[in-house]
């Protein structure tokens, strides 16, 4: 069934997902599901849902991570980059767009004022998103010291994130290997 | 060679912002201090452009950046740059699913990585609150930076935070957050001042 699948029709697929999905993340889940689950029947919803837990796991966008399995599982490496150029191009297009507007339209003092006003939307809605993720990622006494920590280095020092986010898998894996150690010893028969 | 210094940095952002498209922020703030062809500020003013616009916030993110560097070869670029590694970790990463979601080295990495993104968010929050609340250039001395504060945009904001966390409000979209405070933004402006 899977070799039916044209690269076009793939392709138009992660386009219209593109265009048609505000936000990124799991706000894609449900157009997803309908051009990848019910439309067609390309992945289930089980696959589909694993995509984006993973992708929410590796680097990168979710959402193009999603657009790449999904690519790869029906057409392989081909048609995994096909999904995926299909995924940016809207975004491609209508910032480059908006970019070139923008700059000579924050010249008029109105666009300029809602901006200022818009900042402050961004603003609350990023201390919202921060409080959900805190809820959700940080879960015992070496998390709040790992967020804060980031937050220090990166707002207080100027510190590169790409060293905290190093820092922070290492602090990871080595506290995962200390306690592995430990629970190991603990539970061995004597 | 600009194109070069793209490539390389969008490929550092693909490379390791984990976690969806806000953590592409703190990168993007971290090249605005290195770069005179972005800003803190018009990332501030993109952030809102990305979320009221189709299409993932990290790859409308890299576009714009890419295209304030370099015009559209510039965004074509940088989001190349930007999907490049994780097409490559995820190609790989399809062939042995399962045992990737059960590695022990994985699974503690992301226990580390998660909280530490939580605080880099917050981080690039933060430097989104000064450019939306206080009027002084930073570097100025602290007080005199608390000073510079914008009272209007202040109580905009507690109304906009307060606002997007009540019961039926909080579902609304991003979007209508955003349009709003863009017409109390010019309200404020040419009524107050």
């Amino acid at each position: 069934m899977d070799k039916k699948v044209t690269l076009g029709a793939l392709f138009w697929a992660f386009v219209r997902i593109g265009a048609l999905t505000f936000g990124g993340g799991y706000s894609m889940l449900p157009m997803l599901e309908r051009e990848c689950v019910e439309k067609t029947g390309w992945v289930t919803q089980d696959e589909l849902l694993e995509y984006m837990a993973i992708g929410q796991c590796t680097p990168g966008i979710i959402a193009v991570n999603t657009a790449t399995f999904t690519g790869n599982k029906l057409r392989g490496a081909l048609g995994a980059a096909v999904a995926t150029a299909g995924v940016v191009l809207p975004s491609l297009i209508i910032i480059t767009v908006i970019a070139a507007l923008l700059s000579s339209f924050l010249d008029v003092p109105a666009v300029r004022y809602a901006f200022a006003g818009i900042r402050v939307a961004v603003c609350a809605l990023i201390i919202n998103a921060v409080v959900k993720l805190f809820r959700k990622n940080v879960r015992d006494i070496w998390g709040i010291a790992l967020a804060v920590a980031a937050f220090a280095v990166v707002a207080a020092l100027g510190a590169s994130p790409v060293f905290v986010v190093l820092g922070a898998a290492l602090f990871g894996i080595a506290r995962m290997l200390i306690e592995n150690a430990r629970t190991g010893k603990a539970g061995e028969p004597r | 060679m600009i194109y070069l210094t793209l490539f390389l940095e969008f490929f550092k952002v693909g490379l390791f912002a984990v976690g969806g498209g806000l953590a592409t922020i703190p990168f993007l703030m971290d090249m605005a201090d290195r770069y005179e062809w972005l800003t803190r500020e018009m990332l501030a003013d993109m952030i809102a452009v990305s979320e009221a616009t189709p299409g993932p916030i990290g790859v409308n993110m890299a576009t714009y950046a890419g295209f304030q560097a370099a015009g559209v070869l510039g965004s074509l670029v940088a989001t190349f740059a930007l999907v490049l590694p994780s097409f490559a970790i995820v190609l790989i990463i399809a062939k042995f699913l399962d045992k990737y979601r059960q590695n022990k080295l994985v699974d503690g990495a992301f226990s580390g990585i998660r909280p530490a993104v939580t605080g880099l968010i917050a981080a690039a929050g933060f430097s989104v609150f000064r450019i939306a609340l206080f009027t002084a250039e930073s570097g100025t001395p602290f007080w005199e930076y608390v000073q510079s504060i914008d009272v209007p945009m202040l109580v905009l904001f507690v109304v906009v935070l307060a606002a997007s966390n009540l019961k039926r409000i909080r579902e609304w979209h991003p979007i209508a957050f955003i349009g709003l405070s863009a017409v109390a933004g010019v309200l404020i402006n040419c009524v107050l001042r």
